[in-house]
């Protein structure tokens, strides 16, 4: 298992923390000008999603987490589990609903996301930034309203709930930002 | 390093207005000295001794002199400090410099290893008239760039005791490693142990800098003795030593002393620092004999401080990361 001093420490770095996966997200260097020198770590951890605010005095060391970004594809749910495969091995996965989370109301069959491993079983599923969904149900809209000024609630193919334009109409698919959960455009067929 | 990244590398890391900022002060500094009669002065970068403080790593070179093979280790400066000092012995009036000094294993959004420094000696000076002469300058130079209110003077003690909520000098490490606890810092105890100088490094660093009022500056004063540096001990209080620094939100700039004038205690201080480097196997440079020789023949009665005057530059301009107001920072160098 790799090793990481204070001084390899940096954003991104995924580390192992009071015995959970983690990830940098903050390193600050503090010294006193005559004193002994700090990393003082903000830490999330990978499982929790909590985030922990940690300091280290420098040369400690924190191991490193077998933890790997894969590009996979969403194949289906089971009512249960959800199951991805990575595209160039064929092989599959399976991801509870706590590993899934909130990316669950983004994930369309055949999409590629983000899953996370940790030590080879998925931690967590990114759902790519912007995705293209199809509205199952909104109230019918304004004629000839083309500001989309107020908006209204539109239910999507995957339940998510998103503010969308008057004008856009239930059946039509429109592109999601997935970061924010707002609306960008209408999608042509 | 990648070829998309040195194309932009070469380009400076701050604006054309940090330049500018930067040789006003620099204009500035000269000026307010020039005016009190304070004569400019430089000494070496290139030392044949460094500090034998053990928290600070200097560059090791080597010099050969000419057609020499075999040379000897020499130091890039961590602080004119010994030098200044020196001149003072030799007779000078009160001096200052602006010069460049280097501190290895030193980086982050306030450290570059390289950094300019401005440090200044006032014969007959305690601390109070330098902290009232700090006061001075800072009100010239942060004259038309940003409004500071009004300065704070408050001792050590008073200000770990307000935010930490144990006496420094006084509590014992079970106190402090509870006071830890309390605020969110439950690793406090392993990394500090039983070393008072790294726990007061850490508990001020983590609970008080960042509880200093944005905007106000702060001059601390009478130091714990165990944190002694190069100042003198405080007559009729030994608890203490005179020293001070100052702080601009939260920020340290400058560590000043009323100066350690008696070469055997200033050679005690080296020899403490020596077996505290022998104990973390840490490089042990050799002391000075040159200041030990030049306060054995005497010290004119003086008070000195140096300030970081990158980040006087950046909290000047209003930036919170060096890099904003240095040219080419290491990293682009």
């Amino acid at each position: 298992m790799a090793v990481f001093s204070t001084s390899d420490f940096k954003n991104g770095l995924k580390v192992m923390l009071d015995k959970d996966p983690a990830v940098m997200i903050e390193n600050e260097f503090v010294k006193p000008g005559k004193g002994q020198a700090f990393n003082r770590v903000k830490l999330r951890n990978l499982k929790t999603g909590r985030v922990i605010e940690r300091t280290f005095k420098q040369n400690e060391t924190l191991e490193s987490a077998d933890v790997a970004d894969v590009e996979m594809q969403y194949l289906y749910n089971d009512s249960t589990d959800w199951h991805f495969m990575q595209p160039e091995s064929f092989e599959q996965y399976t991801a509870k609903e706590d590993a899934v989370g909130d990316a669950k109301k983004w994930l369309k069959e055949q999409d590629v996301c983000i899953v996370t491993l940790y030590n080879g079983s998925p931690l967590s599923v990114t759902p790519p930034n912007s995705v293209v969904l199809k509205i199952v149900e909104t109230d019918p809209g304004v004629r000839g309203d083309t500001s989309g000024g107020g908006g209204k609630p539109a239910t999507m193919e995957t339940g998510a709930v998103v503010r969308v334009p008057l004008f856009v109409q239930t059946g039509e698919l429109i592109k999601v930002d997935t970061r924010t959960g707002e609306y960008i455009s209408r999608v042509k067929e | 390093m990648s070829k998309s990244s040195s194309e932009a590398d070469w380009q400076p890391s701050c604006g054309q207005d940090a330049l500018r900022i930067r040789a006003l002060t620099l204009n500035r500094i000269r000026r307010f000295f020039d005016g009190r009669g304070v004569l400019e002065v430089e000494t070496p970068l290139l030392c044949h001794t460094a500090g034998t403080d053990p928290q600070l790593h200097p560059f090791v070179t080597h010099y050969r002199q000419p057609g020499q093979t075999q040379g000897i280790d020499c130091y890039l400066q961590t602080s004119p400090e010994f030098a200044m000092k020196r001149l003072l012995a030799a007779g000078s009036c009160s001096i200052y410099q602006i010069c460049k000094a280097f501190r290895n294993e030193e980086y982050g959004r306030h450290h570059n290893p390289e950094f300019t420094l401005l440090e200044w000696y006032r014969i007959d000076f305690g601390l109070v008239e330098l902290i009232d002469e700090i006061e001075d300058l800072f009100l010239v130079l942060f004259d038309g760039m940003r409004a500071l209110l009004p300065s704070k003077r408050i001792t050590y003690r008073q200000l770990f005791e307000q935010w930490v909520g144990a006496d420094p000098i006084s509590a014992d490490f079970a106190e402090l490693a509870e006071c830890a606890k309390r605020q969110n810092i439950p690793e406090a105890s392993s990394i500090c142990g039983k070393d008072r100088n790294i726990w007061l490094d850490l508990l001020f660093s983590h609970l008080v800098q960042p509880n200093m009022e944005q905007g106000r500056v702060y001059f601390v004063y009478d130091y714990p003795a165990c944190l002694p540096s190069l100042a003198r001990k405080k007559l009729g209080d030994e608890a203490v030593v005179e020293r001070m620094e100052v702080f601009i939100d939260g920020l340290e700039l400058g560590n000043g002393y009323h100066e350690l004038a008696d070469p055997d205690e200033q050679e005690s201080r080296f020899d403490a620092d020596l077996a505290v480097r022998r104990q973390l196997g840490l490089p042990l440079p050799p002391k000075d004999q040159r200041l030990l020789a030049a306060l054995s023949h005497g010290l004119p009665d003086c008070s000195g401080v140096a300030i970081g005057l990158d980040r006087l530059i950046m909290l000047m301009a209003g930036f919170d990361q060096m890099a904003q107001v240095l040219a080419f920072p290491v990293t682009r160098s």
